[in-house]
């Protein structure tokens, strides 16, 4: 049998999610209704039966620690393997991670004592459903020595991506990390199969060479690529998102509330298994209007809800309208608000007849790169007082509570911060 | 103190239909995602217990299947644990077990092996949420050699189906089974608590004369023993006592103050996890005064409902006060009202199933 073992690297910041990465990692953000980013890459290896698995955390781990635990609901609490959760450590060639190929090149004694033939390396904060044994079938039948993921993207888009160029069999001729001048638009998926021995060859030339960013895109694949080895691209063309801004974390959690929704969480054969705190199901009351939503098993909605994924425990008033939104677990709202185009943090307390999401649109002040495309964003365990009218493009902090607001009015594009 | 738990599962029950066709009436889908047993089971790994034996006996397979390791209720354990007790087969005895008494002295060995000091049985048919701890310290101090556990019924209980008993404080003066005419209203719960040794002596002197009943080794000790009352003033409902009751117990659900006190008072309950998404809501559905589970897609109408795990509710379609079990399908045009669907049923497209009098039960896997 062939022996694989999955990383999966899941220390980063994820800074373009703003507050709902300020607390914890970009794996561990909850996403659809009652998953966590990393549910998806950790299903996908079970479900792909990879059962030894590495999770590399360095960024705020405890909430991604707590989440996988032991791996029990990913069938990971195993004798032999199972998940493996490997932090930053001193001693030898230990110390901070300084990029993904430093990562995997620091733990791999980790790594040796499997004795792999493959080593697949995945990210832990992408949504998709993906058979990792077709991809070592096709590394393996290529004779490669690495096997790139990609997935065709617009042209225009291209230079966000590390852009593979391939010739008609798939071998990779050329590898442009965010080229300004993109050849061609597949983009790497930051999904590699590598030959364990090949790949360790590299990583111990990379971990010497002084000048090098220690990354698998930015250094390492274009190394291999310059010594001729055989590199090959896998072509994915189903369902896969980085959900990687705010927008993007907005949109592919709503697209999920569609009729037929791109990614399919149904498949009965291809489950996405996660830690949930144990609830009853969902209740609607007499009063309730839900709409295209997802909602979750301990929610007690009275309101109107639209276009909208509540997360468990949520309780949505009498007289409420939430719309285009995304409510995250144990948040309260009060009767007679409305939310629209918001996303809304754990344990958040919204009180009665408050308003978010009204008004003109305006660039954000905070950070008008991480805070756009009119969605008003608030951090975890806050507390927006009575009242309250907050416009698009806000972001109230995480922890902000009734002393932090200066006034009920918060115009468009304007933030709240919790006061020390 | 250390507490063996004790559920006695294995009951047969004719008045739940088709519901207990294939499995024991422990094992009766409720609320949306659990099963009977699993309220007394979480009451009791709540309460700190960690072994628990389920004895089990008409059709255990769909109880044994729910119940697995006992991973859920983190009962799969080096020491304790969960322990499934069927009848067996031996060199002396082969009966089935022919009554509560029985059936725990069939099973001897698992009070005699372990160091436990007291035992506390239950039944896997009751839905309540109790602090078991407050029985244990009542017991203490009341010295009682027996603890059972009792509930003043109001209009809605049949009283003529439950143990009555009379109370002269606190202590049990008479107890009286399935009486004409009831002297109380004060019903047992069929909730036991004593030192384990008690338990021995009391089964090793009765059973093997021809006992087969716990509660009639208990009236016939009456007199000897100190046999105390645990009042429980909360939510207790019975499972098995026929299918409009069954259906009314589920919809308790609806009710705030009842889902508040059994899922979120003192620990919750805990289940067999089945790993759905979270129910989705379509553009023309109208969900009002109704649980939904994960898995659920809901098209149609819902109202005044419980939709198990995994139900489908296409457009166009009704359900009105019934119980959807997990992946039935109700296809599009049809209307169920008051009805209970088993698993994995299929109404078909404008198809029309409403229950008269009694609610209409439908057998897992059928096609309407």
């Amino acid at each position: 049998m062939r022996k694989v073992i999955a990383l999966i690297l899941a220390g980063g910041h994820g800074r373009r999610l703003g507050v709902l990465t300020e607390k914890i990692a970009k794996p561990a953000v909850p996403f659809g209704g009652k998953y966590r980013l990393i549910d998806f890459t950790l299903s996908n290896c079970v479900n792909s039966g990879i059962y030894n698995i590495g999770v590399l955390t360095q960024y705020r781990p405890h909430i991604l620690n707590n989440h996988i635990g032991i791996g029990k609901p990913w069938d990971l609490d195993r004798k032999k393997g199972g998940v493996t959760i490997l932090p930053p450590f001193l001693g030898g060639m230990g110390g901070w991670y300084k990029g993904t190929a430093d990562a995997v090149f620091q733990n791999m004694e980790f790594v040796d004592r499997f004795n792999p033939d493959f080593v697949v390396i995945l990210s832990g904060d992408h949504v998709y459903a993906m058979d990792y044994n077709d991809m070592v079938d096709f590394h393996i039948s290529n004779g490669a020595e690495a096997t790139i993921a990609c997935i065709e993207v617009s042209i225009t888009e291209a230079s966000r991506f590390g852009i593979i160029v391939s010739d008609p069999s798939s071998k990779i001729v050329e590898f442009q990390e965010k080229p300004s001048k993109p050849k061609s638009s597949l983009a790497s998926l930051g999904i590699y199969v590598f030959n364990w021995k090949f790949l360790k060859e590299y990583l111990e030339r990379d971990g010497k060479d002084k000048t090098s960013n220690h990354d698998f895109g930015h250094d390492v694949i274009p190394k291999m690529l310059k010594d001729g080895r055989n590199l090959y691209s896998y072509r994915f063309s189903g369902y896969w998102r980085d959900v990687g801004t705010i927008k993007s974390y907005w949109e592919s959690n709503i697209e999920l509330t569609k009729p037929v929704p791109p990614l399919n969480l149904y498949d009965a054969n291809w489950r996405f298994y996660t830690q949930t705190e144990e609830m009853s199901p969902a209740y609607c009351d007499p009063n309730a209007v839900v709409i295209s939503s997802i909602i979750s098993e301990g929610c007690e909605i009275s309101g109107g809800v639209e276009n909208s994924v509540i997360f468990q425990g949520v309780k949505v008033g009498n007289g409420c309208v939430i719309r285009n939104s995304i409510v995250m677990t144990n948040s309260v709202i009060e009767d007679n608000s409305t939310i629209e185009n918001a996303i809304i943090a754990e344990n958040v307390f919204i009180s009665k007849n408050v308003k978010i999401g009204v008004g003109e649109n305006a660039p954000n002040q905070l950070d008008s790169n991480v805070y756009a495309g009119d969605i008003t964003v608030v951090g975890m365990e806050a507390k927006i007082p009575q009242g309250t009218v907050v416009g698009k493009n806000c972001v109230i902090g995480i922890g902000v509570n009734e002393s932090d607001f200066e006034s009920l009015e918060i115009p468009s594009g304007s933030f709240v911060l919790h006061k020390e | 103190m250390r507490i063996l738990g004790l559920i006695l599962a294995g009951g047969k029950s004719d008045k739940l239909g088709a519901l207990v066709s294939k499995r024991t009436s422990a094992a009766v889908p409720v609320f949306g995602k659990y099963r009977a047993i699993d309220f007394t089971l979480s009451n009791m790994v709540n309460a700190g217990i960690n072994k628990v034996g389920v004895l089990t006996q008409y059709n255990p397979r769909s109880l044994m299947d729910h119940l697995g390791s006992g991973k859920e209720w983190d009962l799969d354990r080096k020491n304790g644990g969960l322990f499934l007790l069927q009848p067996y087969l031996s060199k002396h005895d082969e009966y089935w077990y022919r009554g509560t008494a029985d059936a725990i002295y069939q099973n001897m060995t698992l009070l005699r092996r372990g160091e436990e000091s007291h035992v506390l049985i239950g039944s896997g048919d009751h839905i309540y949420k109790i602090d078991f701890t407050r029985v244990f310290d009542f017991h203490i101090s009341t010295r009682a050699d027996i603890t059972l556990l009792v509930k003043k019924m109001d209009s809605s209980y049949d009283l003529s189906q439950y143990g009555i008993v009379e109370l002269s404080g606190t202590r049990i003066v008479s107890i009286e089974e399935k009486p004409q005419k009831p002297k109380s209203n004060i019903a047992f719960l069929g909730i036991y608590f004593l030192r384990k040794q008690l338990l021995m002596e009391l089964l090793y002197s009765f059973v093997p004369s021809g006992e087969h009943d716990l509660l009639n080794i208990i009236i016939s000790n009456l007199n000897k023993l100190n046999i105390q009352a645990f009042v429980f003033d909360g939510y207790w409902r019975n499972i098995k006592k026929g299918i409009t009751e069954y259906l009314r117990i589920n919809m308790d659900i609806l009710n705030k103050q009842i889902r508040k006190e059994l899922f979120y008072n003192y620990g919750k309950i805990y289940t067999k996890l089945k790993d759905f998404p979270p129910p989705k809501i379509g553009l023309n559905a109208r969900v009002v005064n109704s649980v939904v589970s994960d898995g659920c897609i809901v098209n149609g109408k819902v109202e005044n409902s419980v939709l198990f795990r995994g139900a489908v509710v296409k457009a166009g379609s009704t359900v009105r006060r019934s119980l959807i079990m997990q992946e039935s399908t109700i296809e599009e045009g049809a209307l169920v009202e008051n009805a209970i669907l088993d698993k994995e049923v299929i109404v078909r497209q404008q198809m029309k199933l409403v229950g008269e009098n009694l609610p209409s039960v439908v057998e897992k896997r059928t096609v309407l």
